[in-house]
C-alpha cells in the first residue's frame, strides 16, 4: 500500500530532524509543526473573533437605541461617531467587517484551520502534514491577511462597506461610497492573500490525507472529522479560485478601467465610460464561492461534533457510513446551489425554478444528519463535559436555523423575505451560531491535547449556558422582524413608522446580543488562564478511541515517540459488546473471535 | 478625556469581570476531581436541558403572540400575494411541526441517559431501516413543497403579456425612487443613462427622439388603479438597489445595465387597507408607540412625531451606501377613477422638459 511506504519515507526523514536543536522563532513563530501552527490559527481567529463580535456589540446598540449618543461609539470610533452618534457610513462598514472577519477569518481560518491542522495528522497517524514548509506559508498569509483587514479600518474615507457580498457597482466606484476607495482596495488585496493562504491549506490537508495514513487507516476507518476536513478541503479547492477570479476582475474594474462588472452608470452627475459588464456576474461568481463557504464554515464543525457526541455518548456514532454518504452529498450539492441567493436579482425565472429544486435537496442529507446525531444520543451514557454540552446545542441551533432554509430556499417565498431579517436569522442560526458551537466544542475538547491542560469545566457549563440562551434570544425573534419586512442593513428604521412596533423586539435582541458577547469573558479567561494555571491533562482525559490520544501530553516533533500506532477498527468501538472497557481504541488490535463491525 | 475616561472605565469593568471569574475558578480548585464530567455534572446538566428545552418553547410561544401578528399573514395585497401567503403557512406549518419533535427528542434524550458511573451505553451503530425510513421521509415531504413552490413561483413570475398590463419604469438612484409610465401607447420610450440631461429636466435619459417616449410620464408618487395586472420595469442608474413592497409581496433587484420585470396585480384600495380591522389594530399600536415617544421628544424641548397613516410603501431593499436606510417611495393604490384623474393632473414628457 503506497500510503504505508510513503509513511515510511516520511518517518526518516522525521526522525532526522529530532536532532535539530529548536530555537524560539522557529518553535512559536515560524513553526513547521502541525500543532503549534494549529494554535496559532486558533489564537489569530480568537483575537479576530473578539474584534468581529465588539463590532456586532456596536451596531446592535445602534439598531436598539439609534442615533443616541454613547461614550463608547465616541470612545472607539472616534470621528466615525461625531458626539457620540454613529454615523451612517461607519454603520454599513462595521456591518461589513463583521461578517467579513467572521466567515472568513473566524469561522474558516480560526476553525477549519484550527482543527485540521491539529487533527488530521494526529488522528490519520502521520509525523506532521504533507508539506510543513507550506503549512507555515498558509499560517502566514493567513496573518498577513488579517493584519491587512484590521489597517482597513484606520484607512482615511472608512473601511470597506458595502456589506460582506461587496456587490459591484456599489463596491467598485469610490464616489458611491466613501467606504469603496482605499478601504475596499485594503479588503480585495487581504482576501486575495487570505484565498492564496486557504488554497495552501486545503491542498496541504487533500494530500495529507490521501497519502500520509498509517497502515490500517483505510477511507472507512476514518474518524468523521477528518472525512469532514477532506470533503471541506475539496470545496474549498474548487470554490475559492472563483472568488479570487471575481476579486481580480474587481480590482481590474476598480482600478484599470475595464468593465465586467459594470455598464451604463450615471452618478455625481456623470457618466462613466463602463459599457456592457454586469454585476449579476459578480453575484454568480461571488455565490460560486459564498454558497460553498457555507459549507466550508459548517462541515468541520459537523466533523467535530460527530467526534464529540460519539465520545460523550459513549456508544459509536450512528449511521458512519450515512454520515459520510450524507458529508459528501452536501458537498456535492453545495456547489449547484448558490442561485438561490439570486432569486429576485434579475438572474432568469427558470433558473430560479433549478436553483430551488436543487437548495431544497440539501434538506435531505442534513435532515439524515440531524436524526442520526440524535440516536447517537438514544440509550447512550453521557458525560455532559462542556464540548458535549455545545455539541447538543450544534444539533439544537442547526436544526432551529436550518428548518427555516427551507422557506428561503423556496424561491416564491424567498421574494418576500429576501434581504429582511428572517435571513440574518436564519444564516446565523445555522452557520454562524452553529459554527461557533461547533467550534467551541472543539476547543474544549481538544485543549488538552493542545496545551496539556484541562479548561475549567464549571466556567465552561456557565459560558455555556448563557450563551445558548442568548443566542436563540437574539435570533428567534429576529425571525418575526424579517417576516413583518424589516430590510436588513438600514442603519435606523426611525424613517418607517411601519415598523415603530418592531423596535422594541430590536430591543430586547440587543439586550441579549450584548449579555451573549460580554460572557464570552469568561471563556476567554478560562481559555488564556487555563494555558498557565489550568490543571494538567492526562493522556486520554476523554476515554477517547481516535489516535490522537495515544500521542504523549507533552508536545513532540513528529508525535509519537516511537513507531506510528497501526490501525485494526473503526473510530468508534464506544461500549462494543464482550469488552470490559467501554471504549477501545483503534490501534489495539481485535480479539480473537471478535469482528470488525460491518459498518 | 471622555474617550480615555470611557476606555479606562471599560477597562475596569474588565478587569473586574475577569477578577470574578478567578475567584470562581480558584474557588474550584480546591475541589479534587478533575476537569472531566461526574455524575453530579451530568445530573445537573441533564435537568438543565429540559429547562432549556422549555425555553425554547417558550420563546417560540411568546414571539408568536407577541409578534406573530406582525408579518401581516393573510393581508397581503395582491392578487398572487395570498398564493405566497398560503406557501408560507404550509411550510411554516412543517417547519414549527419537525422543529417540535427534534427539539424534544434531542433535549430529552439529553436528559433522559444523562451518564452515570457503571452504566453502558447501548452498542447501537447502524440500522438500514431507520436510516430508510428518515432518508425517505423528507425525500417526499420536500418534493411536494418543490411542486408546490415551483407551481408557485412559475405563476408568480410568468408575465401574461394578453393581460393587457399597465407598464411602469421604477426607476432607482441614490438615494430615491421616480417612476414613469408608459403613457397611452402603453410602450416606455428608449431610454439611457447616457442621455441624462440634467439641465433639460430629462433626469431619466428618455430617448427624446422616440416617439414612444413623448407621453410617458413620470412621478415621484407611485398610483395604481386596484385589480389592472401591473407590469414593472426596473432600471438603475447607478449602483444595485432593490425594489421591495412587502405588501404586495413582491421584489426585484433593479441593476445598472439592465432592465429586470416583476408583474402583479394590486387587490385592495389604499383606502379599504386603511380599514382592515388588523391594519386599524397594528396603526393603533404604532401611534400608542409614537405618542409615548413623542412625550419623551418633547420633554427634551424637541419636536413631537408626527401621527401614523397606513401607506403602501416601496422600500429599497438591496445595500446602496450612506443613505439605503431612507430610500422609499409611497404607493397609492386607488380606483380607476381616481387613479385617471391622477394620471390627468401629471405632465408628459414632452411638456415636462426645460
Amino acid at each position: 500500500m503506497s500510503a504505508h511506504e510513503d509513511n515510511h519515507a516520511h518517518e526518516a526523514h522525521d526522525d532526522h530532524g529530532h536532532h535539530h536543536k529548536e530555537t524560539f522563532v522557529t518553535k512559536y513563530i515560524f513553526s513547521q509543526d502541525h500543532k503549534m501552527i494549529a494554535k496559532q490559527y486558533l489564537i489569530t481567529g480568537t483575537i479576530m473573533g473578539v474584534i468581529g463580535v465588539l463590532m456586532s456589540m456596536m451596531f446592535r446598540m445602534q439598531i436598539a437605541w439609534p442615533e443616541q449618543p454613547n461614550v463608547l461609539f465616541e470612545a472607539l470610533l472616534g470621528k466615525w461617531a461625531p458626539e457620540g452618534v454613529m454615523d451612517a457610513d461607519i454603520y454599513l462598514a462595521l456591518v461589513t467587517i463583521h461578517g467579513t472577519i467572521m466567515v472568513f477569518f473566524v469561522l474558516t481560518a480560526g476553525l477549519s484551520g484550527t482543527f485540521s491542522n491539529l487533527l488530521i495528522p494526529l488522528q490519520i497517524g502521520a509525523r506532521d502534514m504533507a508539506s510543513g514548509f507550506l503549512n507555515m506559508v498558509s499560517y502566514w498569509l493567513f496573518f498577513l491577511s488579517s493584519v491587512i483587514m484590521l489597517t482597513s479600518l484606520f484607512v482615511e474615507a472608512g473601511p470597506a462597506a458595502a456589506g460582506w457580498t461587496i456587490y459591484p457597482p456599489l463596491s467598485a466606484l469610490p464616489m458611491a461610497q466613501g467606504g469603496s476607495g482605499m478601504g475596499m482596495t485594503l479588503w480585495l488585496v487581504s482576501m486575495a492573500i487570505f484565498i492564496a493562504s486557504s488554497l495552501l491549506g486545503s491542498l496541504n490537508y487533500i494530500v495529507t490525507v490521501i497519502n500520509l495514513r498509517t497502515k490500517g487507516m483505510s477511507m472507512t476507518r476514518l474518524p468523521l472529522t477528518i472525512w469532514a476536513f477532506f470533503i471541506t478541503a475539496v470545496i474549498g479547492v474548487i470554490s475559492f479560485p472563483v472568488l479570487l477570479s471575481a476579486a481580480l476582475l474587481l480590482i481590474m474594474d476598480r482600478s484599470f478601467g475595464t468593465s465586467f462588472f459594470l455598464s451604463d452608470i450615471f452618478i455625481q452627475g456623470e457618466v462613466l465610460h463602463y459599457q456592457g459588464g454586469s454585476p449579476v456576474l459578480f453575484e454568480h461568481l461571488f455565490w460560486f464561492l459564498g454558497h460553498p463557504e457555507v459549507y466550508i464554515v459548517i462541515l468541520p464543525a459537523m466533523g467535530l461534533v460527530s467526534e464529540i457526541m460519539a465520545a460523550n455518548s459513549r456508544k459509536p456514532i450512528f449511521g458512519y457510513r450515512a454520515m459520510i454518504a450524507s458529508i459528501l452529498a452536501i458537498a456535492f450539492l453545495s456547489t449547484i446551489v448558490w442561485g438561490h441567493h439570486m432569486f429576485v436579482s434579475g438572474m432568469n425565472p427558470f433558473l430560479g425554478s433549478v436553483f430551488t429544486f436543487t437548495t431544497l435537496l440539501i434538506a435531505i442529507p442534513s435532515a439524515v444528519k440531524a436524526f442520526n446525531w440524535i440516536t447517537t444520543l438514544w440509550k447512550g451514557n453521557l458525560q455532559m463535559n462542556p464540548a458535549m454540552l455545545f455539541s447538543i446545542g450544534f444539533v439544537s441551533t442547526f436544526i432551529t436555523g436550518g428548518l427555516t432554509g427551507i422557506i428561503l430556499g423556496d424561491s416564491a417565498l424567498d421574494i418576500n423575505v429576501h434581504d429582511t431579517y428572517f435571513v440574518v436569522a436564519h444564516f446565523h442560526l445555522v452557520m454562524g451560531i452553529s459554527a461557533l458551537y461547533g467550534m467551541f466544542a472543539g476547543i474544549y475538547h481538544w485543549y488538552p491535547k493542545m496545551f496539556g491542560k484541562m479548561l475549567n469545566k464549571n466556567l465552561g457549563y456557565i459560558h455555556f449556558w448563557i450563551t445558548a440562551v442568548c443566542a436563540y434570544g437574539v435570533f428567534f425573534p429576529m425571525h418575526f422582524i424579517g417576516m413583518a419586512g424589516l430590510p436588513r442593513r438600514y442603519y435606523t428604521n426611525t424613517n418607517f413608522p411601519l415598523f415603530d412596533d418592531l423596535a422594541n423586539v430590536n430591543v430586547v435582541i440587543t439586550v441579549f446580543a450584548l449579555i451573549g458577547g460580554v460572557v464570552q469573558i469568561i471563556y476567554l479567561y478560562n481559555f488564556f488562564s487555563s494555558i498557565f494555571f489550568g490543571k494538567k491533562a492526562t493522556q486520554n482525559p476523554w476515554k477517547s478511541t481516535t489516535l490522537e490520544w495515544t500521542t504523549p501530553v507533552e508536545h513532540i516533533h513528529g508525535n509519537w515517540p516511537g513507531d506510528i500506532p497501526h490501525v485494526y477498527r473503526w473510530a468508534y468501538d464506544y461500549s462494543k459488546p464482550g469488552h470490559d472497557v467501554d471504549f477501545i481504541p483503534q490501534n489495539i488490535p481485535l480479539k480473537e473471535g471478535e469482528e470488525e463491525l460491518q459498518h | 478625556m471622555t474617550t480615555l475616561l470611557t476606555i479606562i472605565v471599560l477597562i475596569f469593568i474588565l478587569v473586574a469581570i475577569w477578577q470574578m471569574v478567578k475567584i470562581f475558578d480558584l474557588a474550584q480548585a480546591k475541589n479534587e476531581n478533575s476537569q472531566v464530567a461526574s455524575d453530579k455534572d451530568n445530573r445537573m446538566n441533564g435537568y438543565l436541558m429540559m429547562c432549556f428545552l422549555a425555553f425554547i418553547y417558550i420563546i417560540t410561544i411568546v414571539s408568536f403572540i407577541k409578534w406573530g401578528d406582525l408579518p401581516l399573514l393573510s393581508n397581503s395585497a395582491s392578487e398572487h400575494g395570498s398564493r405566497i401567503d398560503n406557501l408560507m403557512i404550509v411550510s411554516l406549518v412543517l417547519i414549527f411541526t419537525v422543529q417540535i419533535i427534534t427539539q424534544f427528542l434531542l433535549h430529552y434524550f439529553a436528559y433522559k441517559y444523562k451518564g452515570e458511573k457503571g452504566k453502558k451505553a447501548l452498542f447501537f451503530a447502524d440500522n438500514n431501516k431507520l436510516e430508510f425510513i428518515w432518508t425517505i421521509i423528507p425525500v417526499i415531504v420536500l418534493a411536494g413543497l418543490i411542486i408546490y413552490g415551483l407551481s408557485t413561483w412559475i405563476n408568480i413570475m410568468g408575465v401574461d403579456e394578453s393581460d393587457d398590463p399597465i407598464v411602469i419604469e421604477l426607476y432607482a438612484q441614490q438615494f430615491n425612487w421616480t417612476a414613469r409610465y408608459a403613457g397611452e401607447d402603453n410602450t416606455l420610450g428608449k431610454a439611457n443613462v447616457r442621455l441624462i440631461d440634467i439641465g433639460r429636466a430629462n433626469i431619466l435619459g428618455i430617448d427624446e427622439s422616440d416617439s414612444y417616449g413623448q407621453d410617458d410620464v413620470i412621478t415621484k408618487e407611485l398610483h395604481l388603479p386596484v385589480g389592472k395586472p401591473v407590469l414593472f420595469k426596473m432600471r438603475s442608474q447607478d449602483v444595485l438597489h432593490s425594489a421591495y413592497m412587502p405588501h404586495f409581496r413582491a421584489q426585484m433587484n433593479c441593476v445598472p445595465g439592465m432592465i429586470t420585470q416583476f408583474g402583479f396585480t394590486p387587490t385592495v384600495t389604499t383606502a379599504d387597507m386603511r380599514q382592515n380591522p388588523d391594519i386599524v389594530d397594528k396603526v393603533a399600536n404604532i401611534n400608542r408607540i409614537r405618542v409615548a415617544e413623542s412625550e419623551t421628544l418633547v420633554a427634551k424641548g424637541e419636536e413631537a412625531l408626527s401621527p401614523y397613516e397606513f401607506d403602501y410603501l416601496l422600500l429599497c431593499n438591496k445595500i446602496c451606501g450612506k443613505s439605503h436606510y431612507n430610500m422609499q417611495m409611497k404607493i397609492v393604490v386607488e380606483t380607476q377613477e381616481e387613479y385617471d384623474a391622477w394620471m390627468k393632473e401629471q405632465k408628459t414628457f414632452k411638456n415636462s422638459l426645460n
